[in-house]
């Protein structure tokens, strides 16, 4: 097929639409709009239903609904509308249902700004809703992976029973970039026999519930989802790296900032330093043990992000701290320079001793 | 060493900065080369400060900003201000010299003044000042070949507007014949 100039968003929702996502709810915000104004145009030519909701609660709750069906179903939003959702996505969780979230970031907290921005990996790889819970996290950092990354985050979350994150941001959203939507191929799916779908009196009916009153009722099922989140982590880890195999000082970034980071490190190699780049693209479950790998040949790690350092925690824990793990990043919407980044790996290859 | 090319695009909202963008994009795309395009978002669309750049490479793209473009395209005052000290040494900057009453004080880039927004205004062409610079612009540069990138141009426009074609396509004839 032939590849098409797009915008990040509107390559989601038409990756959305090629999986197979009947139902899209949603609530605008920016910079994440085009999302809606793509399902709009698109959703009634193919069947499906775009609807903009009351609110992002509602959005989500009808996410749930549509889910519970046995259909895909998506919603999308912005840091300060994730946030409103979080109550539905625990409810999703505990309901065992699959649903694909995309969270198109912008500066927060509160109303924050409507700029590029990091800040909500802390939310979407720690605690996105209440309870004992994970959530498949994945960080698209090109046009490419906007599509790619949409249609795995579907197939993910029909295997796994569970709501899957795209965890993406305001630049990677609004850019544009060349754009292959059959390159991907879709995974093989489990059949949803726990869906509450019409039987005609078959089969013994379905019950979508997250209420136990019972408590060792209630471990059992938590149980079990961690029997799966254990299966995500030994199977789903996804990362790219770029000349780490001799580098001294690794850069860990995702989303925008890897990009920033990809030119960064050209250019302290140009002035002779030794530096190279991780970029995980989930970032639940994290590339724990490829970065532990690289700290056993590593002298240092920068964890480069548009936050004030949420991610650089988790490369401390991946490599047991065994290296120093420095962080560099902006935050409210500013993006740094490639030339920002490769001044700070100047000044670690100096405080490194690794300068000529 | 791959060759790049970083445009940035700047001007008021309405004065179709993010279409040029997208057009040099497009283009690139059908070329078969690697290309970013990165719009400012926010409240241009009501007239503030709009600005895209356009990264056009033979390799992979990293950083899609342009902090230091090789050509700048300046349509407003404001955004010749504030670019044109970011210009690379030995860049280019194309002026529409109707709207920015100013002459580039740097001698180690080489800048071009089409009064683009006049000549659209005196041909009918109101809105496609940002067409004729980028004729303007592959005339002095060779970018890309005038017959194709014409082509690309007006592919996308549907049969019930054929006006547009028309009107593209002298606004393009014009700034190249500059």
């Amino acid at each position: 097929m032939a590849k098409v100039l797009m915008k990040g968003n509107e390559a989601i929702a038409e990756a959305a639409i090629n999986a197979g996502c009947l139902y899209y709810f949603g609530y605008p915000i920016t910079p994440q709009t085009e999302i809606s104004e793509y399902m709009a145009k698109r959703m009634p030519k193919v069947g499906g239903l775009c609807l903009q909701a009351e609110s992002e609660i509602a959005a989500i709750n009808m996410v749930l609904g549509a889910s519970s069906g046995g259909t895909r179903a998506m919603t999308s939003s912005s840091s300060p509308g994730i946030s409103l959702k979080s109550e539905g996505v625990s409810y999703l969780v505990g309901s065992d249902l699959p649903a694909v979230i995309v969270n198109v970031q912008r500066g927060g907290p509160g109303l924050g700004g409507i700029q590029p921005s990091q800040a909500d990996y802390y939310q979407a790889t720690k605690a996105y809703g209440h309870g004992d819970m994970h959530l498949i996290v994945l960080a698209p950092s090109t046009v490419q992976e906007m599509a790619s990354l949409t249609g795995e985050a579907f197939d993910l979350a029909d295997i796994y029973r569970t709501p899957v994150i795209l965890l993406a941001d305001g630049a990677i959203g609004q850019m544009m970039e060349p754009v292959d939507f059959s390159a991907r191929t879709p995974r093989e799916l489990p059949e949803k026999d726990w869906a509450t779908r019409g039987h005609g009196g078959s089969r013994k009916h379905n019950i979508i519930n997250s209420l136990y009153m019972n408590p060792e009722d209630l471990e059992r099922t938590v149980e079990e989802r961690y029997v799966r989140y254990r299966k995500i982590e030994a199977e789903e880890v996804k990362y790219d790296t770029f000349m780490t195999d001799d580098a001294d000082i690794v850069c860990v970034a995702f989303g925008i900032t890897a990009r920033i980071c990809h030119t960064a490190v050209t250019m302290a190699r140009a002035k002779g330093i030794k530096a190279g780049l991780i970029r995980p693209i989930t970032l639940w479950p994290f590339p724990n043990d490829a970065i532990n790998t690289l700290a056993d040949t590593a002298k240092a790690f920068l964890s480069v992000e548009l936050s004030m350092g949420q991610m650089v925690t988790d490369v401390k824990l991946a490599c047991g701290c065994r290296r120093p793990v420095d962080f560099y990043g902006r935050t409210g919407g500013v993006i740094p320079n490639p030339a920002d980044v490769a001044k700070k790996l100047e000044a670690m290859a100096s405080e490194l001793g690794l300068r000529s | 060493m791959a060759k790049t090319t970083n445009i940035l695009i700047a001007g008021f909202g309405g004065q179709g900065v993010l279409f040029a963008g997208k057009a040099l994009a497009k283009m690139a795309m059908h070329n078969g080369l690697h290309v970013t395009w990165l719009p400012s978002y926010g409240p241009e669309m009501r007239g503030g400060a709009a600005n895209c750049s356009v990264i056009i490479s033979d390799d992979e793209i990293g950083s899609p900003l342009v902090p230091e473009p090789d050509i700048l395209i300046a349509l407003n005052i404001p955004s010749f201000d504030k670019f044109e000290p970011h210009v690379k040494s030995g860049g280019m900057i194309f002026v529409d010299s109707a709207m920015v009453d100013k002459k580039s004080a740097r001698a180690d880039v080489e800048a071009h003044y089409i009064p683009a927004s006049r000549l659209a205004s005196e041909e009918g062409l109101a809105g496609l000042a940002n067409v004729i610079v980028l004729g303007h612009l592959l005339r002095v540069t060779g970018l890309f070949d005038y017959d194709a990138f014409l082509a690309d141009l007006v592919s996308g426009i549907p049969a019930s507007r054929s006006a547009l074609v028309e009107g593209n396509t002298k606004a393009l004839r014009i700034g190249f014949e500059y």
